[in-house]
């Protein structure tokens, strides 16, 4: 009798998710019907072979291609960034020309442009997009800022949640006033006082934040079923997408959003414990979030950009000391729960190697953006499959040949003995569609292990 | 005395800096002089990150410190300072791009070295950039993007300075997030600085001819 998940170790876990991603179901439960039986043999194929590179066991038939853009499916399609954030069934539609078009192995989706009017319900302030501060053909842009104050690391800790409601939250939706009037769910004790805590849920401003996220609501779910079913519809046709969540580097999740870049330097100096102390608490939330967006898509690969621990974003004394420990924690405790954490090395990370490569072996996946490859390989290779890294200029700029060099170094170099998935090093918006189809080709050709 | 307020702002002692700042403020000292200490100060901060002995942090929390000192002595200034600058740099982001996070470091970096920066800010019109050229009679002009989108803004800011008649009078860099020297190529720059060390090392070969 197979073994309760609860009793499976880390390696068991990870094998059967594999299991279970080579008999797909649809979303009713049942064995997805493919469109052929070479779409079902495509299908199997790439998940075996993505597996292998991951797994670091045994080298795959022939080096993984995949594909991870960002507004290229659209753009490439002729349509501007703001269509593909309005009108859901075209960006599916241009999404699944996309993946016909070039076959990568694996893909991670069509979710990137997002939906417009829902950012719109909601008057989502952190972002500039299309029709709101970005002309209509440019990808949506963040807006820095301390949305976070210095003073407030002593409420984010104590209640995460509440803080996340009551201040965070109404400062980058301005459709989510109201949240600031209610009070914390831990006061709903017992039966003498119970009906206080729900007083502020009669206010104008408390309903009309409610009123918003029901709308909201129904927008995101509107949007997610036409992705949902673009997922399901590219696998029976032998296109796996096995992206199961996101979560973050707990230094990050301070640094980009809440604090903002300038924020959490002048913490670093001005208040570290107060800094370290929050991102260990919030280190088990960023594992809750990995773990609970597996168990809700079924798939395994957890995405985790990172961006501030880059080279000359800290001194190495500050590396080891503020990102590594807590990110470190948020892998092992993916992993310990069955999930593969899928980290990109944003920007250039050279100096950091020696630092990540000590994470468990074949547990892990990393796409890599401007870090030298042979470098990466000969250290963190050594543990972790490597994504990556024809450059953004190369795909929008180069020829077909520079290409074709470019990933020939890279197949002889870090796709020596496996572990290694042929791919774009920085999610792409304007490249020329001949260099995408020469890198995936000359892949699926080159690539073959003899 | 002088010398410590130098030394003290390069190792990044913001209280104690202040402190010194706020003691000689009170002794009743030139202020122009306790701004030339604060920007020598800042000065060895910069040299310290092109040894990489520094890095993004520092710069920004030294600019931090340098900003309240600045706050705190112009009540008091009588005349403006009177710098020597090494000549004039134009910087922005350009148009469609708005990130700014790399582009105030290279106007901090550029500054704190010397030159005269006119920070255009971010998705910067190319009329704009080829305006400020021709009001300033700047020798350089750095073109700062984060994303993709940039190459194409890069060579059109480079084209309409061309078309103003302007190409020759100005050395042009490129720098930022996913710029190379293939994209340098492609928007028709001069050089392309991978980070804020480069872009002051060039503005420092070009000005000096
Ligand atoms: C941090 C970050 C974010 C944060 C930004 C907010 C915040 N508070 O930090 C958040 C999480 C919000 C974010 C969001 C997104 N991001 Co982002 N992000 C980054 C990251 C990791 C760092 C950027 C940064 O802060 N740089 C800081 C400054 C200091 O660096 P810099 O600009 O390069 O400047 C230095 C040098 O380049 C140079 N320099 C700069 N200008 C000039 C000019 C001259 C003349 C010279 C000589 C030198 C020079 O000097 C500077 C200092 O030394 C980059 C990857 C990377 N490491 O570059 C991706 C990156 C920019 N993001 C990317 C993407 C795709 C996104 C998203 C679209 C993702 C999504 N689907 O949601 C969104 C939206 C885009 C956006 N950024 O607004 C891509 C862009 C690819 C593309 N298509 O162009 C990148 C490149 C990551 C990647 N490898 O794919 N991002």
């Amino acid at each position: 009798m197979e073994k309760r998940w609860e009793e499976m170790t880390a390696d068991e876990k990870q094998e059967a998710q594999f299991q279970k991603l080579l008999r797909p179901k649809d979303h009713e439960g049942n064995d997805l019907k493919f469109q052929s039986p070479e779409a079902e043999a495509n299908y199997k194929a790439n998940i075996t072979r993505i597996k292998d590179a991951i797994q670091l066991k045994k080298t795959p038939d022939r080096v993984p291609v995949t594909l991870l853009p960002s507004m290229f499916p659209f753009i490439n399609a002729g349509m501007t960034v703001q269509e593909a954030m309005y009108d859901y069934d075209r960006c599916a539609l241009a999404f699944k020309k996309f993946i016909l078009e070039f076959k990568p192995d694996m893909h991670i989706g069509a979710a990137a442009p997002g939906p417009g009017k829902f950012y719109e319900i909601l008057d989502y302030k952190l972002y500039s997009w299309p029709g709101h501060g970005v002309a209509p053909e440019h990808s949506y842009q963040c807006n820095e800022g301390e949305y976070m104050k210095a003073e407030e690391y002593d409420l984010l800790m104590t209640d995460p949640s509440f803080y996340f409601r009551n201040f965070y939250l109404p400062r980058v939706f301005g459709a989510l006033q109201g949240f600031q009037m209610l009070p914390p769910l831990t006061g709903i004790l017992e039966m003498y006082g119970v009906a206080f805590n729900f007083i502020p849920y009669a206010l104008p401003p408390v309903q009309a934040t409610y009123k918003a996220l029901f709308e909201a609501g129904a927008e995101a779910l509107k949007w997610a079923m036409v992705m949902g079913g673009s997922n399901g519809e590219l696998a029976t046709l032998g296109f796996p997408n096995i992206l199961g969540g996101f979560t973050k580097a707990p230094f990050d999740t301070i640094g980009d959003t809440l604090r903002g870049t300038k924020g959490i330097i002048m913490d670093m100096y001005r208040q570290p414990d107060k800094l370290l102390q929050a991102l260990e608490a919030i280190m088990p939330i960023m594992i809750g979030m990995g773990l609970g967006a597996a168990q809700q898509t079924g798939n395994p690969l957890i995405f985790i950009p990172l961006h501030k621990g880059a080279d000359s974003f800290l001194s190495d004394e500050q590396f080891k000391k503020f990102y590594w420990p807590t990110l470190k924690q948020v892998m092992l405790g993916l992993i310990e729960g069955g999930c593969i954490p899928f980290l990109a090395l944003e920007g250039h990370w050279g100096s950091r190697l020696n630092v990540i490569q000590d994470i468990p072996k074949g547990k892990t996946v990393w796409m890599v953006d401007q870090t030298d490859m042979a470098k990466a390989k000969e250290t963190l290779g050594k543990n972790a499959c490597l994504i990556g890294n024809v450059p953004s200029s190369m795909l929008n700029l180069g020829t077909p040949d520079e290409v074709k060099a470019c990933c020939k170094k890279l197949i002889d170099t870090a796709g020596k003995g496996g572990g290694f998935i042929m791919g774009n090093g920085a999610f792409f918006d304007e490249a020329k569609p001949e260099n995408v189809k020469t890198m995936v080709d000359f892949a699926k050709d080159y690539g073959v292990y003899k | 005395m002088a010398k410590d307020l130098v030394n003290t702002l390069a190792d990044l002692k913001e209280k104690e800096a202040l402190g010194m700042v706020q003691d000689r403020l009170s002794a009743g000292e030139d202020p122009l002089r306790i701004l030339d200490d604060a920007r020598r100060g800042v000065e060895i901060v910069g040299k310290r990150f092109s040894d990489e002995e520094y890095f993004i942090p520092d710069l920004v929390y030294s600019g931090e410190i340098l900003k309240q000192i600045t706050d705190m002595v112009k009540p008091k200034l009588t005349k403006a300072a009177e710098v020597k600058r090494l000549g004039k740099v134009v910087v922005g982001t350009v148009a469609g791009d708005i990130h700014d996070i790399g582009k105030d470091i290279v106007v901090f970096m550029l500054d704190v070295t010397g030159f005269e920066v006119f920070d255009l800010g971010i998705d910067v019109p190319v009329q704009k950039f080829v305006d400020k050229i021709k009001e300033t009679g700047s020798g350089v002009v750095g073109l700062s993007g984060f994303l993709t989108l940039a190459f194409q803004s890069m060579k059109d800011t480079v084209g309409a300075i061309e078309k103003a008649g302007l190409r020759n009078q100005v050395k042009i860099m490129i720098g930022g997030g996913q710029m190379d020297e293939q994209v340098r190529s492609f928007a028709g720059a001069d050089a392309y600085g991978k980070d804020a060390m480069d872009a002051v090392k060039l503005a420092k070969g070009w000005i000096r001819g």
